[in-house]
């Protein structure tokens, strides 16, 4: 079983989006369950801050031992921060995803762009647990 | 195959118990993880591992002809191995390609072939179909064999705590008849990761016993076959369905150290081979390959360019977890092979830089080679 917080808010293809503050800034990362089946994290190619991006268009990629998966952008929204930590350690989205692994912030256009997400009860259903 | 007909080795329970991911394989439901890839590498490379790989296909051949059938099905030299020793060779289509490649195993009444899972059906059919005018008998034995590979340099100690045999005494590609945990089996020092170790060959009715002894009592760490295949890829072993198939010779494969023309029997595959010899050797060779950039990892089926000519396809890729670097494997023109020659590969639409680096890729194993 793979951990998925109640509070979070996320997509069919593994990412989770948390927001960060009551503007419109969340943070995006992918899910316990994915980085479960991805295995061993080595290299995670992120996006520069500025860069735009549609909804599910693909933002980065991130390599493991045994695959690689692309990273799509669950809202659509303007990159304001990425995770400098995990070029020095990638296994962070092992250890801890939805803590220190988070991937970027985005600002989006909305606070309701969220309501189009699945919730953790969907996405539990999702992933078969 | 029917995906709903996946197999099962007489440890799958002991793996779910374990908490492995299960995977499609081959026809089996095998362990591809238990907690991490490169925790278990990492294992394998400095204490002890062990590995199911009990989904691999064995033959037995006895009778008299026995040797002259397993020379004319192979490319290597059966009457150069004494009772007691294994020999690394291949059964090849009549173009001189690979079917499979394959282990045999030289008892005084018998011969063993060890043999991909993937292929173990069409080797069959090979094998089979080569029997005529021959006086031995062949039994597909896959079923009755459990076999778990011991690995690292750390398995000597582990495996004696648990056997009379003289470990020490036991060579490289050599093999003795005798007793783990109390349970007939008989063990050989091979293996597919670079470093000492050995494999394990009993009845199935046994995989607990002797399980709970190499892994409870002995401390060896179960890997699954995600770290068999970084660990083989590093020390450049081929894996056929990537490196091997039946569109490449062994010259090509850089295995001509297998090829042994001269030894007074046909096999299937030689003739092709002899002519391929006399025009001069392959026109394209198997090599290593490193990523430049940090950060790009080469995996099976990118495309591979020299000079901005599509050459061919990644065959084996992955990360290094020794090296922590992006490794692969690719067939290059024979005048292109020279470790440093900057080739490129398709990293999902973008060119990224890439070099010919010299196989293997790791050296410092702790394998026993002669």
């Amino acid at each position: 079983m793979s951990e998925i917080p109640d509070n979070l808010h996320y997509t069919e293809e593994h990412e989770y989006v948390r927001p960060a503050d009551d503007a419109g800034i969340v943070v995006v990362g992918i899910t316990d369950y994915a980085q479960g089946e991805l295995g061993d994290v080595v290299y995670v190619d992120l996006p520069e801050v500025g860069a735009k991006f549609n909804e599910m268009e693909e933002f980065g990629s991130i390599e493991a031992v045994k695959a690689v998966s692309q990273l799509f952008c669950p809202l659509a929204g303007e990159v304001v921060e990425i995770n400098q930590a995990l070029e020095a350690d990638p296994a962070l989205i092992n250890r801890d995803p939805y803590g220190e692994g988070w991937m970027i912030k985005l600002e989006i256009r909305s606070r309701a762009d969220l309501d189009q997400l699945l919730t953790a009860a969907d996405y539990a259903q999702h992933v078969g647990e | 195959m029917n995906a709903g007909a996946l197999k099962r080795t007489p440890f799958y329970d002991l793996h779910v118990a374990a908490s492995a991911k299960m995977v499609p394989f081959a026809g089996f439901e095998m362990p591809v993880q238990y907690a991490s890839i490169t925790q278990e590498h990492e294992t394998v490379r400095t204490g002890v591992g062990v590995f199911d790989v009990s989904h691999m296909g064995e033959f037995e051949f006895s009778g008299p002809d026995r040797n002259a059938w397993v020379n004319r099905l192979t490319c290597n030299d059966i009457a150069a191995l004494q009772e007691g020793q294994a020999q690394y060779t291949a059964l090849l289509n009549d173009d001189g390609t690979f079917i499979d490649d394959c282990i045999v195993y030289r008892f005084d009444d018998r011969i063993m072939m060890v043999v991909n899972a993937a292929n173990a059906e069409k080797d069959w059919q090979h094998v089979v179909a080569h029997k005529s005018g021959v006086n031995a008998r062949v039994k597909n034995i896959s079923d009755d064999v459990a076999l778990l590979a011991i690995q690292g340099p750390q398995s000597e100690a582990l495996l004696q705590s648990l056997t009379a045999v003289s470990l020490s005494q036991l060579r490289y590609y050599h093999f003795e008849v005798g007793h783990v945990a109390g349970v007939d089996c008989f063990l050989a020092r091979t293996g597919y990761t670079g470093e000492d170790g050995f494999e394990l060959y009993f009845r199935p009715k046994h995989a607990e016993t002797v399980w709970q002894a190499v892994v409870g009592r002995g401390g060896a760490v179960p890997c699954g076959l995600g770290a068999r295949d970084t660990l083989r890829l590093e020390v450049g072993y081929p894996l056929y369905g990537n490196d091997i198939d039946d569109t490449v010779n062994p010259y090509e494969a850089r295995l001509g150290w297998i090829v042994k023309l001269d030894k007074g029997a046909p096999f299937v595959g030689r003739r092709a081979l002899e002519t391929i010899k006399a025009k001069g050797g392959p026109t394209r060779r198997l090599v290593g390959l490193t990523m430049e950039g940090k950060g790009a990892i080469p995996r099976h089926g990118y495309d591979v360019y020299l000079k901005d000519r599509k050459v061919d396809i990644v065959r084996s890729g992955g990360f290094s977890p020794s090296l922590q670097m992006g490794i692969g494997t690719t067939f290059l023109p024979t005048h292109s092979v020279d470790p440093g020659t900057a080739i490129q590969i398709d990293v999902r639409g973008k060119r990224v830089e890439a070099v010919v680096a010299k196989l293997p890729f790791y050296t410092k194993g702790s394998v026993k080679s002669a």
